[in-house]
Protein backbone atom coordinates (compact mmCIF):
# COMPACT_ATOMS: atom_id res chain seq x y z
CA UNK A 1 0.00 0.00 0.00
CA UNK A 2 1.22 3.46 -0.82
CA UNK A 3 1.01 5.67 2.24
CA UNK A 4 2.17 8.87 0.58
CA UNK A 5 -1.28 10.43 0.58
CA UNK A 6 -1.48 9.96 4.35
CA UNK A 7 1.84 11.56 5.14
CA UNK A 8 2.42 15.27 5.61
CA UNK A 9 4.42 16.10 2.45
CA UNK A 10 6.47 18.79 4.25
CA UNK A 11 7.63 16.27 6.82
CA UNK A 12 8.14 13.45 4.32
CA UNK A 13 10.30 15.75 2.20
CA UNK A 14 12.88 16.28 4.96
CA UNK A 15 15.85 14.08 4.03
CA UNK A 16 17.11 11.56 6.58
CA UNK A 17 20.25 12.56 8.48
CA UNK A 18 23.40 12.59 6.37
CA UNK A 19 25.16 10.37 8.85
CA UNK A 20 22.65 7.56 8.43
CA UNK A 21 24.39 6.03 5.42
CA UNK A 22 27.74 6.01 7.21
CA UNK A 23 26.19 4.50 10.24
CA UNK A 24 24.85 1.64 8.13
CA UNK A 25 28.21 1.15 6.41
CA UNK A 26 30.31 1.31 9.57
CA UNK A 27 27.94 -0.89 11.56
CA UNK A 28 28.66 -3.82 9.27
CA UNK A 29 32.43 -3.62 9.83
CA UNK A 30 33.34 -5.51 12.92
CA UNK A 31 36.77 -4.10 13.69
CA UNK A 32 36.37 -0.56 12.40
CA UNK A 33 37.68 2.26 14.58
CA UNK A 34 35.00 4.87 14.86
CA UNK A 35 35.78 8.56 15.17
CA UNK A 36 32.14 9.17 14.43
CA UNK A 37 30.77 8.92 17.93
CA UNK A 38 29.09 12.07 19.20
CA UNK A 39 29.04 11.13 22.85
CA UNK A 40 31.56 10.84 25.69
CA UNK A 41 33.59 7.64 26.09
CA UNK A 42 33.23 7.94 29.86
CA UNK A 43 30.37 6.23 31.56
CA UNK A 44 28.29 8.19 34.05
CA UNK A 45 30.20 8.47 37.36
CA UNK A 46 29.20 5.76 39.84
CA UNK A 47 27.69 7.98 42.51
CA UNK A 48 25.32 9.44 39.91
CA UNK A 49 24.26 5.99 38.70
CA UNK A 50 23.83 4.89 42.29
CA UNK A 51 21.52 7.80 43.11
CA UNK A 52 19.17 6.60 40.36
CA UNK A 53 19.37 2.99 41.56
CA UNK A 54 18.48 4.04 45.08
CA UNK A 55 15.51 6.03 43.90
CA UNK A 56 14.22 2.96 42.05
CA UNK A 57 14.73 0.75 45.09
CA UNK A 58 12.96 3.34 47.23
CA UNK A 59 9.94 3.16 44.96
CA UNK A 60 10.25 6.59 43.37
CA UNK A 61 8.44 5.58 40.22
CA UNK A 62 5.84 8.30 39.80
CA UNK A 63 5.53 11.29 37.49
CA UNK A 64 7.42 14.38 38.53
CA UNK A 65 5.99 17.90 38.18
CA UNK A 66 5.77 18.90 34.51
CA UNK A 67 8.60 21.37 34.80
CA UNK A 68 10.80 18.80 36.55
CA UNK A 69 11.63 18.12 40.20
CA UNK A 70 11.79 21.44 42.01
CA UNK A 71 14.97 20.30 43.80
CA UNK A 72 16.59 19.73 40.41
CA UNK A 73 15.43 23.10 39.06
CA UNK A 74 16.88 24.77 42.14
CA UNK A 75 20.22 23.07 41.55
CA UNK A 76 20.11 24.10 37.89
CA UNK A 77 19.43 27.68 38.98
CA UNK A 78 22.38 27.62 41.38
CA UNK A 79 24.63 26.02 38.78
CA UNK A 80 23.85 28.53 36.04
CA UNK A 81 24.21 31.48 38.38
CA UNK A 82 27.55 30.39 39.79
CA UNK A 83 29.04 28.85 36.70
CA UNK A 84 27.78 31.18 33.96
CA UNK A 85 26.46 34.28 35.77
CA UNK A 86 22.90 33.89 34.48
CA UNK A 87 19.98 33.96 36.92
CA UNK A 88 16.78 32.00 36.43
CA UNK A 89 13.89 31.52 38.82
CA UNK A 90 13.49 27.76 39.40
CA UNK A 91 9.71 28.16 39.78
CA UNK A 92 8.95 29.89 36.49
CA UNK A 93 12.01 30.25 34.30
CA UNK A 94 13.43 26.72 34.09
CA UNK A 95 11.92 23.71 32.28
CA UNK A 96 13.46 20.25 32.51
CA UNK A 97 13.08 18.32 29.25
CA UNK A 98 13.87 14.94 27.69
CA UNK A 99 17.42 15.79 26.73
CA UNK A 100 18.40 19.15 25.30
CA UNK A 101 16.80 17.85 22.09
CA UNK A 102 13.30 18.32 23.49
CA UNK A 103 14.28 21.80 24.62
CA UNK A 104 15.13 22.69 21.02
CA UNK A 105 11.85 21.22 19.85
CA UNK A 106 9.57 22.97 22.37
CA UNK A 107 11.38 26.27 21.89
CA UNK A 108 10.87 26.18 18.13
CA UNK A 109 7.27 25.04 18.40
CA UNK A 110 6.46 27.77 20.90
CA UNK A 111 8.00 30.50 18.75
CA UNK A 112 7.37 29.62 15.13
CA UNK A 113 4.23 30.61 13.28
CA UNK A 114 3.84 29.24 9.73
CA UNK A 115 6.44 30.79 7.45
CA UNK A 116 8.62 32.26 10.19
CA UNK A 117 12.33 32.07 9.63
CA UNK A 118 14.98 30.80 12.01
CA UNK A 119 18.67 31.42 11.41
CA UNK A 120 20.73 28.25 11.69
CA UNK A 121 24.53 28.57 11.58
CA UNK A 122 26.28 26.05 9.38
CA UNK A 123 27.96 23.72 9.89
CA UNK A 124 26.08 22.72 13.02
CA UNK A 125 24.26 19.90 14.75
CA UNK A 126 22.09 17.93 12.36
CA UNK A 127 18.69 18.42 13.95
CA UNK A 128 18.22 22.19 14.07
CA UNK A 129 17.00 22.65 10.51
CA UNK A 130 14.65 19.63 10.48
CA UNK A 131 13.24 20.75 13.84
CA UNK A 132 12.50 24.20 12.39
CA UNK A 133 10.70 22.55 9.47
CA UNK A 134 8.76 20.23 11.76
CA UNK A 135 7.62 23.31 13.67
CA UNK A 136 6.32 24.85 10.42
CA UNK A 137 9.14 27.33 9.97
CA UNK A 138 11.83 27.95 7.41
CA UNK A 139 15.46 27.38 8.39
CA UNK A 140 17.85 29.94 6.92
CA UNK A 141 21.48 28.82 6.90
CA UNK A 142 24.15 31.27 8.06
CA UNK A 143 27.53 30.18 6.84
CA UNK A 144 30.56 30.05 9.11
CA UNK A 145 33.98 29.33 7.70
CA UNK A 146 37.43 28.31 8.80
CA UNK A 147 38.67 31.83 7.96
CA UNK A 148 36.66 33.21 10.89
CA UNK A 149 37.41 30.18 13.09
CA UNK A 150 33.85 28.96 12.43
CA UNK A 151 32.53 31.76 14.62
CA UNK A 152 29.31 33.50 13.74
CA UNK A 153 29.97 37.00 12.42
CA UNK A 154 27.50 39.87 12.96
CA UNK A 155 27.70 40.79 9.27
CA UNK A 156 26.50 37.40 8.09
CA UNK A 157 23.73 37.29 10.70
CA UNK A 158 22.55 40.78 9.81
CA UNK A 159 22.52 39.94 6.12
CA UNK A 160 20.30 36.91 6.74
CA UNK A 161 17.69 38.75 8.82
CA UNK A 162 14.34 39.50 7.12
CA UNK A 163 11.03 40.76 8.53
CA UNK A 164 10.08 37.10 9.03
CA UNK A 165 13.13 36.24 11.18
CA UNK A 166 12.05 35.10 14.62
CA UNK A 167 15.14 33.69 16.13
CA UNK A 168 18.78 32.72 15.78
CA UNK A 169 20.14 29.40 16.99
CA UNK A 170 23.50 29.93 18.67
CA UNK A 171 25.20 26.53 18.97
CA UNK A 172 28.51 27.09 20.79
CA UNK A 173 30.76 25.30 21.71
CA UNK A 174 29.96 23.85 18.33
CA UNK A 175 29.36 20.37 17.04
CA UNK A 176 30.91 19.54 14.52
CA UNK A 177 33.62 22.23 14.29
CA UNK A 178 34.69 22.51 17.93
CA UNK A 179 34.51 26.31 17.55
CA UNK A 180 33.63 28.56 20.47
CA UNK A 181 32.42 32.15 20.68
CA UNK A 182 34.38 34.39 23.02
CA UNK A 183 32.95 37.36 24.84
CA UNK A 184 33.93 39.88 22.13
CA UNK A 185 32.29 37.76 19.45
CA UNK A 186 29.12 37.51 21.48
CA UNK A 187 29.06 41.23 22.17
CA UNK A 188 29.23 41.96 18.46
CA UNK A 189 26.28 39.65 18.02
CA UNK A 190 24.42 41.24 20.92
CA UNK A 191 24.52 44.52 19.04
CA UNK A 192 22.62 42.92 16.16
CA UNK A 193 20.11 41.41 18.57
CA UNK A 194 19.56 44.76 20.25
CA UNK A 195 18.95 46.48 16.92
CA UNK A 196 16.72 43.85 15.35
CA UNK A 197 14.96 42.32 18.34
CA UNK A 198 15.38 38.71 17.21
CA UNK A 199 15.46 36.02 19.87
CA UNK A 200 18.52 33.87 20.49
CA UNK A 201 18.21 30.17 21.22
CA UNK A 202 21.59 29.45 22.77
CA UNK A 203 22.37 25.73 22.79
CA UNK A 204 25.17 25.44 25.34
CA UNK A 205 25.22 21.66 25.77
CA UNK A 206 29.05 21.58 25.46
CA UNK A 207 29.55 24.53 27.84
CA UNK A 208 31.78 22.56 30.22
CA UNK A 209 34.10 21.43 27.45
CA UNK A 210 36.25 24.42 26.53
CA UNK A 211 40.04 24.41 26.32
CA UNK A 212 43.06 26.64 26.23
CA UNK A 213 42.11 28.27 29.53
CA UNK A 214 38.98 29.80 27.99
CA UNK A 215 35.75 29.54 29.97
CA UNK A 216 32.43 29.36 28.19
CA UNK A 217 30.50 32.64 28.13
CA UNK A 218 26.74 32.34 28.28
CA UNK A 219 24.95 34.67 25.86
CA UNK A 220 22.28 35.55 28.44
CA UNK A 221 24.99 36.87 30.79
CA UNK A 222 25.75 39.77 28.43
CA UNK A 223 24.21 43.13 29.38
CA UNK A 224 20.62 43.33 28.19
CA UNK A 225 20.64 39.92 26.52
CA UNK A 226 18.80 37.93 29.18
CA UNK A 227 15.45 39.21 27.88
CA UNK A 228 16.22 38.00 24.35
CA UNK A 229 17.73 34.62 25.17
CA UNK A 230 16.57 31.06 25.67
CA UNK A 231 19.43 29.09 27.20
CA UNK A 232 19.54 25.35 26.54
CA UNK A 233 21.83 22.99 28.39
CA UNK A 234 21.84 19.46 29.74
CA UNK A 235 23.80 16.66 31.31
CA UNK A 236 24.73 14.46 28.35
CA UNK A 237 28.12 15.91 27.47
CA UNK A 238 29.35 17.52 30.68
CA UNK A 239 28.45 14.65 32.99
CA UNK A 240 28.61 11.78 30.46
CA UNK A 241 24.87 11.13 30.74
CA UNK A 242 23.66 10.82 27.13
CA UNK A 243 21.38 7.83 27.64
CA UNK A 244 19.57 9.38 30.61
CA UNK A 245 17.92 11.98 28.41
CA UNK A 246 17.83 15.00 30.67
CA UNK A 247 18.24 18.58 29.52
CA UNK A 248 16.71 21.95 30.29
CA UNK A 249 15.72 25.26 28.83
CA UNK A 250 15.72 28.57 30.68
CA UNK A 251 14.35 31.97 29.78
CA UNK A 252 11.71 34.59 30.48
CA UNK A 253 8.67 33.12 32.29
CA UNK A 254 6.28 34.19 29.52
CA UNK A 255 8.16 32.02 27.03
CA UNK A 256 8.96 29.09 29.31
CA UNK A 257 5.29 28.93 30.34
CA UNK A 258 4.19 28.34 26.74
CA UNK A 259 6.92 25.74 26.23
CA UNK A 260 5.77 24.02 29.36
CA UNK A 261 2.29 23.80 27.83
CA UNK A 262 3.66 21.89 24.83
CA UNK A 263 5.82 19.75 27.10
CA UNK A 264 2.94 19.06 29.49
CA UNK A 265 0.56 17.86 26.76
CA UNK A 266 3.15 16.06 24.69
CA UNK A 267 5.61 14.56 27.16
CA UNK A 268 4.31 15.18 30.69
CA UNK A 269 7.70 15.05 32.34
CA UNK A 270 11.28 13.93 31.79
CA UNK A 271 11.97 10.45 33.24
CA UNK A 272 12.18 10.61 37.02
CA UNK A 273 15.32 8.50 37.41
CA UNK A 274 17.14 10.66 34.90
CA UNK A 275 16.17 13.72 36.92
CA UNK A 276 17.33 12.11 40.16
CA UNK A 277 20.67 11.28 38.54
CA UNK A 278 20.96 14.82 37.19
CA UNK A 279 20.24 16.20 40.64
CA UNK A 280 23.07 14.12 42.09
CA UNK A 281 25.40 15.26 39.27
CA UNK A 282 24.82 18.92 40.12
CA UNK A 283 24.73 18.51 43.90
CA UNK A 284 27.94 16.51 44.05
CA UNK A 285 29.50 18.82 41.47
CA UNK A 286 28.73 21.82 43.64
CA UNK A 287 30.14 20.09 46.73
CA UNK A 288 33.26 18.70 45.05
CA UNK A 289 34.06 21.58 42.75
CA UNK A 290 32.99 19.62 39.63
CA UNK A 291 35.91 17.20 39.91
CA UNK A 292 34.30 14.65 37.56
CA UNK A 293 33.86 17.33 34.92
CA UNK A 294 37.41 18.64 35.36
CA UNK A 295 38.84 15.13 35.06
CA UNK A 296 36.96 14.48 31.83
CA UNK A 297 37.83 17.87 30.36
CA UNK A 298 41.54 17.35 31.01
CA UNK A 299 41.42 13.94 29.42
CA UNK A 300 39.66 15.33 26.32
CA UNK A 301 42.14 18.19 26.12
CA UNK A 302 45.13 15.82 25.88
CA UNK A 303 43.45 13.92 23.09
CA UNK A 304 42.43 17.14 21.35
CA UNK A 305 46.06 18.25 21.09
CA UNK A 306 47.04 14.82 19.82
CA UNK A 307 44.46 14.93 17.04
CA UNK A 308 45.17 18.49 15.90
CA UNK A 309 48.92 17.83 15.71
CA UNK A 310 48.22 14.46 14.10
CA UNK A 311 46.29 16.02 11.23
CA UNK A 312 48.72 18.88 10.82
CA UNK A 313 51.54 16.36 10.73
CA UNK A 314 49.81 14.69 7.77
CA UNK A 315 49.83 18.02 5.97
CA UNK A 316 46.11 18.63 6.42
CA UNK A 317 44.92 22.06 7.39
CA UNK A 318 43.35 21.73 10.83
CA UNK A 319 41.68 24.60 12.61
CA UNK A 320 42.27 24.45 16.36
CA UNK A 321 39.02 23.56 18.10
CA UNK A 322 38.60 25.15 21.52
CA UNK A 323 35.43 23.37 22.56
CA UNK A 324 33.36 20.16 22.48
CA UNK A 325 35.22 16.95 21.51
CA UNK A 326 35.56 17.19 17.76
CA UNK A 327 38.21 18.20 15.27
CA UNK A 328 37.15 19.38 11.85
CA UNK A 329 40.19 19.12 9.55
CA UNK A 330 40.07 20.23 5.94
CA UNK A 331 40.54 17.47 3.36
CA UNK A 332 40.17 19.88 0.43
CA UNK A 333 43.74 19.36 -0.77
CA UNK A 334 43.01 15.71 -1.52
CA UNK A 335 40.61 16.79 -4.25
CA UNK A 336 37.96 14.46 -2.86
CA UNK A 337 34.58 15.51 -1.55
CA UNK A 338 33.90 14.91 2.14
CA UNK A 339 31.67 11.97 1.29
CA UNK A 340 34.22 10.39 -1.04
CA UNK A 341 36.96 10.84 1.52
CA UNK A 342 35.00 9.28 4.37
CA UNK A 343 33.77 6.41 2.28
CA UNK A 344 37.24 5.71 0.88
CA UNK A 345 38.79 5.87 4.34
CA UNK A 346 36.22 3.53 5.77
CA UNK A 347 36.59 0.99 2.98
CA UNK A 348 40.38 1.11 2.76
CA UNK A 349 41.39 1.54 6.40
CA UNK A 350 38.26 0.81 8.41
CA UNK A 351 38.27 4.19 10.11
CA UNK A 352 34.88 5.88 10.36
CA UNK A 353 34.51 9.68 10.30
CA UNK A 354 31.53 11.83 9.45
CA UNK A 355 31.57 13.95 6.26
CA UNK A 356 31.30 17.67 6.99
CA UNK A 357 28.35 17.95 4.62
CA UNK A 358 26.19 16.04 7.12
CA UNK A 359 26.20 19.31 9.10
CA UNK A 360 25.25 21.63 6.24
CA UNK A 361 26.49 22.29 2.71
CA UNK A 362 29.33 24.55 3.87
CA UNK A 363 30.83 21.59 5.73
CA UNK A 364 32.07 20.41 2.32
CA UNK A 365 35.83 19.91 2.32
CA UNK A 366 35.90 18.93 5.98
CA UNK A 367 35.43 15.79 8.05
CA UNK A 368 34.32 15.54 11.65
CA UNK A 369 36.46 13.37 13.90
CA UNK A 370 35.41 12.79 17.48
CA UNK A 371 38.25 12.26 19.93
CA UNK A 372 36.03 10.80 22.63
CA UNK A 373 37.89 7.52 22.12
CA UNK A 374 40.82 5.78 23.86
CA UNK A 375 44.28 7.21 23.10
CA UNK A 376 45.66 3.98 21.62
CA UNK A 377 42.75 3.84 19.18
CA UNK A 378 43.21 7.49 18.24
CA UNK A 379 46.86 6.84 17.47
CA UNK A 380 46.02 3.83 15.33
CA UNK A 381 43.32 5.81 13.54
CA UNK A 382 45.78 8.66 12.85
CA UNK A 383 48.33 6.21 11.43
CA UNK A 384 45.70 4.63 9.22
CA UNK A 385 44.54 8.00 7.97
CA UNK A 386 48.12 8.90 7.09
CA UNK A 387 48.36 5.61 5.18
CA UNK A 388 45.13 6.41 3.37
CA UNK A 389 46.36 9.89 2.43
CA UNK A 390 49.56 8.37 1.04
CA UNK A 391 47.54 6.26 -1.41
CA UNK A 392 45.68 9.24 -2.87
CA UNK B 1 55.20 17.19 41.78
CA UNK B 2 53.96 19.55 39.10
CA UNK B 3 50.77 19.49 37.03
CA UNK B 4 52.92 18.31 34.12
CA UNK B 5 54.20 15.36 36.21
CA UNK B 6 50.65 14.30 37.02
CA UNK B 7 49.53 14.68 33.39
CA UNK B 8 52.44 12.53 32.21
CA UNK B 9 51.70 9.84 34.80
CA UNK B 10 48.05 9.74 33.82
CA UNK B 11 48.89 9.34 30.14
CA UNK B 12 51.65 6.74 30.72
CA UNK B 13 49.38 4.71 32.94
CA UNK B 14 47.08 4.31 29.96
CA UNK B 15 49.78 3.77 27.33
CA UNK B 16 53.46 3.78 28.27
CA UNK B 17 54.66 3.28 24.70
CA UNK B 18 53.78 6.79 23.59
CA UNK B 19 56.85 8.60 22.26
CA UNK B 20 58.08 11.83 23.86
CA UNK B 21 56.79 13.89 20.92
CA UNK B 22 53.24 12.73 21.51
CA UNK B 23 53.50 13.24 25.27
CA UNK B 24 54.69 16.77 24.58
CA UNK B 25 51.78 17.45 22.24
CA UNK B 26 49.23 16.07 24.66
CA UNK B 27 50.52 17.96 27.67
CA UNK B 28 51.33 21.17 25.84
CA UNK B 29 54.90 21.12 27.13
CA UNK B 30 58.12 20.93 25.13
CA UNK B 31 59.83 17.62 24.42
CA UNK B 32 62.74 18.70 26.63
CA UNK B 33 60.41 19.48 29.54
CA UNK B 34 58.67 16.12 29.23
CA UNK B 35 61.99 14.27 29.01
CA UNK B 36 63.27 16.11 32.08
CA UNK B 37 60.11 15.32 34.06
CA UNK B 38 60.26 11.63 33.16
CA UNK B 39 63.97 11.38 33.99
CA UNK B 40 63.38 13.02 37.31
CA UNK B 41 60.44 10.76 38.17
CA UNK B 42 62.49 7.71 37.21
CA UNK B 43 65.35 8.88 39.44
CA UNK B 44 62.95 9.61 42.28
CA UNK B 45 61.56 6.11 41.80
CA UNK B 46 58.08 7.46 41.12
CA UNK B 47 58.14 5.67 37.78
CA UNK B 48 59.63 2.24 38.43
CA UNK B 49 59.04 0.27 35.28
CA UNK B 50 57.18 0.24 31.95
CA UNK B 51 55.37 -3.04 31.59
CA UNK B 52 52.42 -4.43 29.63
CA UNK B 53 49.36 -5.86 31.33
CA UNK B 54 49.21 -9.45 30.09
CA UNK B 55 46.30 -11.83 30.08
CA UNK B 56 48.32 -15.01 30.74
CA UNK B 57 45.21 -17.13 30.58
CA UNK B 58 45.21 -16.69 26.81
CA UNK B 59 48.83 -17.88 26.49
CA UNK B 60 50.27 -21.39 26.58
CA UNK B 61 52.18 -20.76 29.74
CA UNK B 62 51.37 -22.87 32.78
CA UNK B 63 50.96 -20.57 35.70
CA UNK B 64 49.45 -20.64 39.18
CA UNK B 65 48.87 -17.62 41.34
CA UNK B 66 47.97 -17.42 44.99
CA UNK B 67 47.38 -14.80 47.62
CA UNK B 68 48.83 -15.75 50.97
CA UNK B 69 47.73 -14.09 54.16
CA UNK B 70 50.70 -14.20 56.52
CA UNK B 71 50.70 -13.60 60.23
CA UNK B 72 54.09 -12.68 61.66
CA UNK B 73 55.78 -11.57 64.85
CA UNK B 74 57.08 -8.06 64.30
CA UNK B 75 60.71 -7.62 65.26
CA UNK B 76 62.11 -5.26 67.79
CA UNK B 77 63.23 -1.90 66.25
CA UNK B 78 62.36 -2.99 62.76
CA UNK B 79 58.65 -3.75 62.97
CA UNK B 80 57.42 -5.56 59.90
CA UNK B 81 60.05 -4.29 57.47
CA UNK B 82 62.64 -6.96 58.19
CA UNK B 83 60.26 -9.84 57.73
CA UNK B 84 58.72 -8.24 54.64
CA UNK B 85 62.21 -7.96 53.20
CA UNK B 86 62.93 -11.62 53.86
CA UNK B 87 59.73 -12.54 52.05
CA UNK B 88 60.01 -10.23 49.03
CA UNK B 89 63.48 -11.57 48.24
CA UNK B 90 61.98 -14.87 47.10
CA UNK B 91 61.64 -14.79 43.33
CA UNK B 92 58.21 -16.48 43.46
CA UNK B 93 56.86 -13.46 45.29
CA UNK B 94 55.32 -10.84 43.00
CA UNK B 95 53.94 -8.41 45.55
CA UNK B 96 54.01 -7.89 49.30
CA UNK B 97 51.75 -5.55 51.23
CA UNK B 98 51.49 -4.71 54.93
CA UNK B 99 47.82 -4.90 55.81
CA UNK B 100 45.51 -3.70 58.53
CA UNK B 101 43.05 -6.27 59.88
CA UNK B 102 43.25 -9.89 60.90
CA UNK B 103 46.63 -10.69 59.33
CA UNK B 104 49.82 -8.75 58.71
CA UNK B 105 51.27 -9.31 55.26
CA UNK B 106 49.54 -10.09 51.99
CA UNK B 107 51.89 -11.97 49.68
CA UNK B 108 51.11 -12.51 46.00
CA UNK B 109 52.93 -15.51 44.67
CA UNK B 110 53.31 -16.92 41.19
CA UNK B 111 54.64 -20.36 40.24
CA UNK B 112 54.48 -22.71 37.27
CA UNK B 113 52.58 -25.50 38.98
CA UNK B 114 50.45 -26.10 42.02
CA UNK B 115 53.15 -28.34 43.42
CA UNK B 116 55.81 -25.66 43.09
CA UNK B 117 53.59 -23.19 44.87
CA UNK B 118 52.78 -25.62 47.67
CA UNK B 119 56.50 -26.26 48.11
CA UNK B 120 57.14 -22.55 48.37
CA UNK B 121 54.63 -22.18 51.19
CA UNK B 122 55.68 -25.26 53.13
CA UNK B 123 59.46 -25.09 52.60
CA UNK B 124 60.26 -21.41 52.26
CA UNK B 125 57.56 -19.26 53.77
CA UNK B 126 56.24 -21.25 56.74
CA UNK B 127 59.70 -22.09 57.94
CA UNK B 128 60.72 -18.45 58.51
CA UNK B 129 60.97 -18.09 62.28
CA UNK B 130 58.89 -14.89 62.47
CA UNK B 131 56.00 -16.36 60.47
CA UNK B 132 53.34 -17.62 62.85
CA UNK B 133 50.71 -18.70 60.36
CA UNK B 134 49.65 -18.62 56.68
CA UNK B 135 46.39 -18.98 54.77
CA UNK B 136 46.74 -19.59 51.03
CA UNK B 137 44.03 -18.74 48.49
CA UNK B 138 44.50 -19.69 44.84
CA UNK B 139 43.46 -17.38 42.04
CA UNK B 140 40.86 -19.13 39.91
CA UNK B 141 40.09 -16.45 37.37
CA UNK B 142 41.30 -12.94 36.75
CA UNK B 143 38.66 -10.39 35.84
CA UNK B 144 40.41 -7.07 36.08
CA UNK B 145 43.95 -5.90 36.77
CA UNK B 146 45.47 -2.42 36.85
CA UNK B 147 42.18 -1.00 35.67
CA UNK B 148 42.02 -3.29 32.64
CA UNK B 149 39.04 -5.60 32.28
CA UNK B 150 40.09 -9.00 30.88
CA UNK B 151 36.72 -9.90 29.46
CA UNK B 152 37.02 -9.97 25.67
CA UNK B 153 33.43 -8.93 25.11
CA UNK B 154 32.83 -5.52 23.62
CA UNK B 155 32.74 -3.02 26.45
CA UNK B 156 31.85 0.09 24.43
CA UNK B 157 28.08 0.26 24.26
CA UNK B 158 28.01 3.33 22.08
CA UNK B 159 26.56 3.33 18.57
CA UNK B 160 29.36 3.52 16.00
CA UNK B 161 28.22 6.87 14.62
CA UNK B 162 26.00 9.38 16.37
CA UNK B 163 25.22 13.00 15.53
Amino acid sequence: MNYDRYLNPDIAAVPPSGIRRFFDLASTMKDAISLGVGEPDFITPYHIRNAAINSIVDGETQYTPNRGLLSLRREIGWYLEHRYQTRYDPETEILVTVGASESIDVALRALIAPGDEVLVPEPSYVSYSPSVIFAGGRPVGVETTQETAFRLTPEKVRAAITPRTKALILPYPNNPTGAIMEKDDLEALAKVVRETGILVISDEIYSELTYGGLRHVSFASLPGMWDYTLTINGFSKSFAMTGWRVGYICGPAALIGVMNKIHQYGILCAPRQGQVAALEALRSGRERNYEDVVHMRESYDRRRRLMVEGFRGMGLECFEPLGAFYVFPSIRKTGLTSEEFCEGLLNAQKVACVPGTAFGPCGEGHIRCSYATAIDKLNIALDKMADFLATL
Amino acid sequence: MTKLDMDILEILREDCRLPLEKLAIMTGASIAEVAEAIDRMEKDRIILRYTPTINWDLTDRERVEAMIEVRVTPQRDMGFDAVAKRIYRFEEVKSVYLMSGSYDLLVLVEARTLKELAMFVSDKLSTLEMVTGTATSFVLKRYKEEGVIFDTEKSDNRLVITP
